[in-house]
């Protein structure tokens, strides 16, 4: 792609593509920046009309706002920490030469196939239900007063679950990364007398940086928006303590059909994602370069 | 101090026996070459002194001290990788103060060995990059600089300059013999590549499947080669051997004689043979000929000989300078 005709025709030709996805982005977005300026309730049609800021003001100052933001925070930054911690433990089994070791990955990639819905059924009904469920088992077993997951601890049975689904993508990219760890690396490292904690923390950790960024920026991406598993296990309750803030935005819009609420609520969310995403990429985003 | 001592050194992988049992003595102070074509077992032979594989039977003594079950660390060598195996992500100055800090020296100490090490071998300008931002033969400079401050027993480099291209290897080979002068610390050097052995060894040890084929300086190897294989692996071009009627009429299997030890005339000789190939060099000149009822050999001649392909020459072996070997392959003495 040298000549200047070749540079114009590639731009032509990518042209179509990247016009269909603008459109894609900017239309949705134009019309819910649109709708957030309205009075907007579907339960009374026809009474539209423009209000300003007055939908921001009452979603900015809902006290559910600050409650649901916070629970996006820690289930965001908790299931990170499980899933890097624990992605990095996982991946470090799994590069040892050990028995069965394909099938045990096929295992332990499964839980990234399994939809979320479908992910959140199982853990509400077969182990965390206090009655009849596989932890309410150990626990009376062990003598121990089962626990009720989403009565008493919701938000961490949320993080729970969230982080069993993403412990799988996690644990794939940060193998994969170590299986590209230089041997002789390691081997320089043991003649230079370091112990396997040294070389953990000084050759496989710093290794590892660039892949566990990629899992941060991933997974925060998608963890922003958990909703199916509130949705289907504790539809938010009890009171606020598990909603986020996507699960504030639905039952903005089709709870108390608000979608002139909802819609700033949209735009407050897509704003703080940016936030988010921004602080991150300045944050460790420096380790995607070189 | 490095005098490392192998008795009967044996290393299986599964039922492959690639080491059935190898004696040597190296001297302290010695540059010692194992040598030998690709898949001889001279890798395997190095990390097995270093520690990086564990011997199937066998004692490595080390200054008199068998460490056969002690960790790599423990045995007070360093190495050269072949792929240097710098720490990516650390300067160069991390990289090769990283032994002390393990061995956990105060901070000054290591600071001037880092200084000290880095001066010997002029990176002093570069002790804040990453290796990323290094030449090859710098990279290579800074594994053999986090080598050297460990201030070990012996050297164990691992083909250390075949990543790098011709003109930087010659370099790098005179200033690792430099290098072995000024500290007299045992070398331990593996290679495949016979120049390298024979411009850098104290004492050359050739392998083969495994097994020590012969171990003497260089210019007794040359001299005096054991066998065939050692015959046809030390010298370049490769030696001449020439089997038939000629080695019957010298009572032997097969007669050896090197490129350089052919005398050449256009007139009169004792093996007539036809010239295909001519290599000029300017100081020398490679003739690859067909010989008549011998078969193809290799002629070196000193200076530039004006001949090309179809030409006529005979060629004379020097009597004094021929090796006479017997149906095995085992050196005959003249």
């Amino acid at each position: 792609m040298s000549t200047r005709a070749s540079t114009l025709a590639g731009r032509v030709m990518s042209a179509p593509s990247i016009i269909a996805l603008f459109l894609w982005m900017i239309v949705p977005l134009g019309m819910t920046i649109y709708f957030s300026f309205l009075r907007y309730n579907l339960l009374s049609p026809g009474m539209e009309e423009w209000i300003g800021f007055v939908n921001y003001k009452f979603f900015l100052t809902d006290h559910a706002f600050f409650a649901s933001l916070a629970n996006t925070l820690i289930l965001v930054g908790s299931v990170l920490v499980m899933t890097v911690i624990g992605g990095i433990l996982l991946g470090l089994m799994l590069d040892q030469p050990i028995f069965g070791r394909g099938i045990l990955r096929i295992l332990v990639i499964s839980p990234f196939f399994i939809m979320p819905t479908v992910n959140a059924l199982v853990w509400k009904n077969l182990l965390m239900n206090p009655v009849s469920g596989f932890f309410a088992w150990i626990s009376t077993s062990l003598g121990l007063q089962p626990i009720d997951w989403f009565t008493h601890a919701p938000l961490t049975a949320i993080i729970i679950m969230v982080a069993w689904q993403w412990l799988p993508f996690a644990t794939l990219i940060l193998l994969t990364a170590l299986q590209s760890l230089d041997r002789d690396q390691k081997e320089a490292a043991q003649m230079d007398g370091a112990g396997p904690v040294s070389i953990f923390f000084y050759i496989t950790l710093p290794h590892l940086s660039r892949a566990i960024t990629v899992v941060i920026l991933i997974e925060t991406i998608f963890l922003l928006s958990v909703f199916a598993e509130i949705f289907v296990t504790t539809g938010g309750g009890p009171g606020l303590s598990t909603t986020n803030i996507a699960f504030l935005v639905y039952t903005q819009a089709l709870l108390q059909y608000d979608v002139g609420g909802a819609s700033a609520g949209g735009i407050v969310a897509v704003i703080l994602a940016n936030i988010v995403a921004i602080f991150l990429v300045r944050l460790i985003g420096k380790n995607l370069d070189a | 101090m490095g005098a490392i001592r192998l008795e009967n050194v044996k290393k299986t992988f599964g039922n492959i026996d690639v080491i059935p049992g190898v004696d040597l003595e190296i001297n302290d102070g010695e540059f010692v070459v194992f040598v030998g074509p690709s898949g001889c077992g001279k890798s395997t032979l190095l990390r097995l002194i270093a520690g990086l594989e564990d011997v199937t039977a066998g004692k490595i003594l080390i200054n008199d001290v068998d460490m056969v079950n002690e960790s790599p660390a423990k045995r007070g060598l360093s190495m050269v990788f072949q792929s240097y195996a710098l720490y990516p992500h650390m300067t160069v100055y991390n990289n090769i103060a990283f032994g002390l800090k393990m061995a956990g020296e105060p901070k000054a100490v290591i600071d001037e060995k880092v200084r000290n090490a880095a001066g010997i071998l002029n990176l002093t300008d570069y002790l804040e990059r990453r290796p990323g931002a290094l030449s090859g033969g710098q990279r290579q400079r800074v594994a053999i600089g986090r080598a050297i401050v460990r201030n070990p027993a012996a050297f164990l480099f691992d083909e250390p300059l075949s990543n790098l291209d011709a003109s930087l290897r010659v370099n790098m080979r005179l200033e690792i013999t430099g290098l072995h002068q000024e500290l007299k610390t045992t070398m331990i050097y593996v290679t495949h590549d016979q120049v390298e052995a024979m411009t850098m060894a104290d004492k050359i040890v050739v392998l083969q499947a495994g097994r020590v084929e012969q171990v003497g300086k260089p210019m007794d190897l040359y001299a005096k080669p054991a066998n065939k294989f050692v015959a046809g692996f030390i010298g370049s071009p490769k030696m001449n051997f020439i089997e038939g009627d000629y080695a019957r009429a010298r009572n032997c299997a097969c007669v050896g004689v090197r490129p350089e030890h052919l005398l050449l005339s256009t007139e009169q000789g004792e093996i007539a043979a036809t010239v295909k190939i001519a290599e000029h060099l300017g100081a020398e000149t490679y003739l690859h000929v067909n010989a008549d009822n011998i078969g193809p050999m290799t002629v070196r001649a000193t200076g530039e000989v004006p001949l090309s392909g179809n030409d006529r020459v005979w060629l004379t072996p020097d009597p004094e300078r021929i090796h006479r070997f017997d149906a095995s392959g085992n050196a005959i003495s003249n």
